[in-house]
């Protein structure tokens, strides 16, 4: 599609359709919504996620107009509207229980609000009509509420809560009644009617994945406060909080402190950090063998001795060795057909050679005694010395029956597995007893799975799979 | 298990019997070709027809559909409102006591109902007649009228009326509209059950009533007084098969509109 992206609130120019500005409410002691800022603008289909009690549906009731608010201004197109009553506002709600009204024909129910405005029964024939056809329910449009299923129902309640026109669409938890199934056709159709009206759509609803389906932009609301608000895969891959990283989807956290990572440490973490051997040691196997193919690469760079060979050498071997050659031996510079020879030599071998692809910067985080500390190359430095959480989404955790190739293993232990069809989530214990889900797309059918309970395990992930939070 | 047994079907018989058997010997009776009432003289049907030709029953039987017309319609308004009131107005305080306040005539002894509206309108002035008894039955039907539509009103989706005023009504518009014709199974009830207690009330309508307004049961009761006379059978008799009308009539309606429903909706969900 050769379309801009829809992303208004990007633009400074652009006016918010709706604004709350420092809006408080407070029921009694009780204190729903807490100087809450934000703007919606046209067009966008805009969620309001959260647990039940966090607010949300008392923040749709007050652009509906049926809560007062006790303090700041809710504004929409630029008027203020929190004095104005419910039915002078240009804003319709679908209800979460539809509120179909059952002495009414489905034709009827559409037509109440226009009536209600006084159109001329022809407007009113015409509008209606194009409802019931844009909601496929014209077959429909002379029975009784009672005589229609509930999906049905969910439909004609949209019908009826467009009819008019309204600047501004709410929708209250409204697919929260029906099954599954219809639930994932119903987001798609919402989309779609939404696109085609034009109209701007504010849903609430605590059912994270319809609300990633759906919505342009989420809020994820707790306790009468807006955590954060961003676009779908901003929430679920950057999330602000664990509050949020926690409530999204599922997540994997750990929390320990963050140091800042040595900037020369292009290669693996060398420990600096007391690690048990057996975690570091096969690694080096590993990243030597996979790359004695390139070869020439490898024989450029010296093989050094570590603190203990240097010890070894200083104590012992140089009374019949001599002194040891210390300074890199020095080639001549390469020609730059040498140069272009060797790098297409070298790219096949280059993603099975981790150490240099693990990114500079970043912090590490140490999260549990005896356990190496996790490389965050996306976290914030600035945040060295603190209490963090470092969140990773279980689908970036591999699992391998063999110690992998990545920036962070861990050893651990299979307890339970969770089969989805689609996906396998794997609980696996690490050795200091944390739970880790890692997620595995069932390419293979079951009987090929290799990785059973009580399997010994590595879990892996990279440096930049994850989020650090400040706690 | 065995349905029938001779403990059940006397139990049951005696049960009705000492429901019914009174009422059955006054329709019976209602036939009755002779002027004594405890003395079968075979089947007629005159005694219907001097009851139409009493003037006398006849004035008492219009000043007794006028009270109740008057009164039931009266209480179904008041206590539609106070119903309306207790369910929406949520928590306030003294609620319970306001509602207390609305439930106690319901249990308040006739008399001291009647002695103290009596006290009342000669208080005021009010001459007492058929205005009077309205008043009075006004003000103990309708705490049963508010009664049967609070119990409506609980079970009623609130959110019903908010579409309403979603969809631009006024908070009067959306009760005449939405809440009115949903409830309106209640209110008919309330009615009913209003001109109902207002029909056969005696010792209410004797306290209030004035020299110009005799109701029937007044009528019957000092009729008896001077003897029981097959006229008064005859006019029980139709009494109760006005009553017996009405209820079987209301509580088949009710009925048969729940059937229709659950069986709309288990055709919806097939349907879907």
């Amino acid at each position: 599609m050769a379309q801009t992206v829809f992303a208004p609130w990007t633009d400074p120019v652009q006016k918010p359709l709706i604004e709350f500005r420092n809006v408080s409410k407070r029921f009694g002691d009780f204190t729903a919504i807490d100087n809450l800022s934000l703007t919606i603008y046209e067009k966008e289909f805009f969620a309001l996620l959260g647990p039940s009690g966090c607010g949300k549906t008392t923040m749709m009731r007050m652009l509906a107009g049926f809560e007062t608010i006790s303090g700041g201004h809710i504004l929409l197109d630029g008027q203020e509207i929190s004095a104005v009553p419910p039915n002078k506002r240009p804003v319709n709600m679908m209800f979460q229980s539809y509120a179909l009204f059952p002495h009414l024909s489905i034709w009827d129910n559409i037509a109440f609000g226009l009536k209600r405005e006084g159109r001329d029964a022809a407007f009113i024939d015409e509008r209606v009509d194009e409802m019931l056809r844009l909601t496929r329910m014209s077959r429909f449009a002379r029975r009784k509420p009672h005589q229609i299923s509930g999906g049905q129902r969910q439909r004609v309640a949209l019908a009826r809560s467009l009819a008019k026109a309204p600047k501004l669409l709410l929708l209250d938890e409204p697919l929260g009644a029906l099954d599954r199934k219809l639930r994932e056709e119903t987001q798609f159709e919402l989309m779609d009617i939404q696109e085609k009206t034009g109209t701007t759509f504010v849903i609430v609803t605590h059912d994270q994945e319809e609300a990633m389906t759906v919505a342009s932009r989420i809020a994820v609301m707790d306790e009468g406060r807006i955590v954060q608000v961003d676009t779908p895969d901003q929430i679920y891959e950057a999330p602000n909080s664990v509050y949020v990283a926690d409530f999204i989807g599922d997540v994997n956290l750990f929390s320990g402190t963050a140091t800042a990572r040595p900037v020369d440490m292009a290669a693996a973490p060398e420990p600096t950090v007391a690690l048990d051997a057996e975690a570091t040691a096969p690694r080096h196997d590993a990243a030597l063998r996979d790359t004695v193919e390139a070869n020439t690469a490898t024989a450029q760079r010296l093989p050094a001795p570590d603190r203990k060979g240097d010890w070894l050498y200083d104590k012992l071997f140089r009374r019949f060795m001599g002194s040891r050659e210390t300074a890199p031996r020095r080639l001549p510079p390469p020609s730059p057909a040498e140069v272009a020879a060797a790098r297409a030599r070298e790219a096949p071998a280059r993603p099975a050679d981790s150490a240099p692809a693990i990114k500079p910067g970043g912090i590490l985080v140490d999260w549990a005694d005896g356990q190496p500390p996790i490389i965050a190359a996306n976290g914030d430095t600035a945040v060295a010395g603190e209490k963090v959480t470092f969140s990773i989404r279980p689908e970036k955790v591999t699992i391998d029956a063999e110690q992998p190739d990545r920036p962070n293993a861990y050893k651990g232990k299979v307890i339970d597995i969770a089969y989805l069809g689609n996906i396998s989530t794997f609980h696996v214990e690490l050795a200091n007893g944390t739970m880790v889900k890692a997620q595995m797309v069932n390419a293979r059918r079951l009987a090929n799975r290799h990785i059973t309970w009580e399997d010994e395990v590595w879990i892996g992930f990279s440096e930049t799979a994850g989020v650090v939070l400040k706690d | 298990m065995k349905r029938f047994s001779w403990f059940n079907a006397t139990s049951l018989s005696l049960g009705f019997a000492f429901l019914y058997l009174p009422m059955i010997l006054l329709v019976v009776y209602s036939f009755n070709e002779s002027r004594l009432v405890t003395v079968w003289a075979g089947f007629s049907t005159k005694w219907y027809g001097e009851l139409f030709r009493d003037q006398e029953f006849l004035d008492a039987a219009w000043v007794t559909l006028k009270v109740g017309v008057f009164s039931s319609t009266l209480a179904t308004v008041l206590g539609t409102m106070a119903a309306y009131v207790l369910v929406r107005a949520g928590r306030f305080h003294g609620r319970t006591l306001f509602s207390g306040m609305i439930y106690a005539p319901l249990v308040m002894p006739e008399v001291i109902t009647g002695l103290s509206l009596l006290l009342l309108f000669i208080g005021i002035g009010l001459d007492r007649g058929v205005l009077t008894i309205v008043l009075a039955h006004t003000t103990f039907s309708m705490c049963y009228v508010s009664v049967v539509v609070s119990s409506r009103l609980t079970s009623f989706d609130r959110s019903l009326e908010e579409a309403a005023l979603d969809l631009g009504c006024s908070a009067f518009a959306a009760f005449r509209l939405v809440t009115l014709p949903i409830i309106a199974p209640a209110v008919i009830s309330g009615w009913l059950l209003a001109f109902t207690l207002s029909l056969d009330d005696l010792v209410i309508a004797s306290f209030t009533t004035g020299p110009s307004a005799t109701t029937l049961p007044i009528k019957i009761f000092s009729a008896v007084r001077l003897g029981v006379s097959p006229q008064i059978n005859a006019l029980s008799t139709l009494l109760i098969g006005i009553v017996t009308i009405g209820v079987i009539t209301a509580s088949v309606l009710t009925k048969r509109a729940a059937v229709a429903q659950v069986r709309d909706e288990q055709k919806a969900v097939r349907a879907a």
